[in-house]
């Protein structure tokens, strides 16, 4: 890993935004209403313009600063399988393995961590039997083995980043 | 629950996020031919049943400076594990916290919470609080700070013919 890249893409990721940037993002991530008129809603929470809200949420998804704008699927009542997968790779293979780990399209994110497990990734899947074929099939392209862990209890939060 | 396939239909049409027009449902609406009462409700049903997890904006929230993104895991004892999991969901810089199964010899720990947060320090020491004032100081744990973030994108998988986007924080 070369860790001096890393800092410096970092860097260059933040997004800069204005005052009125952050007050959209923190107040759209409580929820987007379903009326007829919803971006004419928020603006009326927020202080701005329908025509603003439209045009700073299309710019923010633009960016990137923002990944979606609309619904967030729950996988397992949609009929999907979902896991936290994780791997122990040594240094010298690390590059080579995640490779080919995120060559399966059911891989999402895929994160390092600094634990002797040091890649941990979520797997989604069509159906939850799917689920272990993929890991299998992790298992035989990379040689390693494929520690799956998925959630058997979830407490509820309610996930917000402040902008 | 379940989902019927004029359910089905809408779920596909707005897979890709909402149109940014004045009156997005009904949009929606003309392109699968519904009206735009019927796409509200239908909404609204998806969300009360939990099939649409969260329905607004996902953040990246690297883009924002989030950067001291913590998994800190937790050997807890079986017994106790939901009423601490519950308790730990009570902080506010607790993101998201699952029970998950422990992988012995090599993981032994069952409790997993997300900090994210802008800096290490500040997060390790909302790790001391969690652990004094939930009586855990004694109790084996790790704090897994992310390196490098080799994929992000919303877990998106097939459905039929509509590729969705799935909550999958990890």
């Amino acid at each position: 890993m070369n860790k001096k890249e890393d800092v410096a893409s970092l860097v260059r990721e933040e997004v800069s935004l204005d005052e009125a940037d952050r007050r959209l993002i923190n107040g759209l991530q409580g929820g987007f209403p379903v009326c007829d008129r919803p971006f004419a809603e928020v603006a009326g929470r927020l202080d701005m313009t329908e025509e603003e809200v439209i045009e700073r949420t299309s710019r923010l998804l633009d960016a990137g600063v923002l990944t979606r704008f609309g619904p967030l699927y729950h996988a397992e009542k949609l009929g999907g399988g979902l896991t936290l997968a994780a791997m122990k790779i040594p240094d010298a293979e690390f590059d080579a393995v995640v490779e080919a780990v995120n060559s399966f399209p059911e891989v999402a994110h895929n994160y390092a961590r600094d634990h002797a497990l040091n890649m941990w990734f979520v797997l989604a899947t069509e159906t939850p039997e799917r689920i272990s074929e993929v890991i299998g099939e992790i298992e035989a392209k990379t040689g390693y083995r494929v520690y799956n862990m998925p959630r058997e209890a979830e407490f509820f939060v309610s996930l917000r980043f402040e902008a | 629950m379940g989902l019927d396939d004029r359910d089905r239909s809408l779920v596909a049409a707005i897979a890709d996020g909402l149109p940014f027009v004045q009156r997005p449902y009904a949009e929606i609406g003309q392109r699968i031919g519904m009206d735009e009462d019927e796409i509200m409700t239908r909404l609204q049903r998806m969300v009360a049943d939990g099939v649409i997890s969260r329905f607004g904006v996902v953040v990246r929230h690297h883009e924002l400076g989030y950067r001291a993104n913590a998994m800190v895991v937790w050997d807890i004892p079986d017994a106790q594990v939901a009423e601490i999991g519950n308790r730990f969901a009570t902080f506010d810089f607790v993101t998201l916290c699952y029970q998950r199964p422990r992988r012995l010899p090599d993981w032994p720990y069952n409790l997993f919470c997300m900090i994210h947060g802008r800096q290490r320090d500040v997060v390790l020491e909302q790790v001391e609080v969690l652990a004094r004032e939930c009586g855990l100081t004694d109790v084996p744990r790790k704090v897994l700070f992310s390196g490098r973030r080799f994929k992000q994108r919303g877990a998106r998988y097939d459905a039929k013919d509509a590729e969705l986007t799935v909550e999958a924080l990890s």
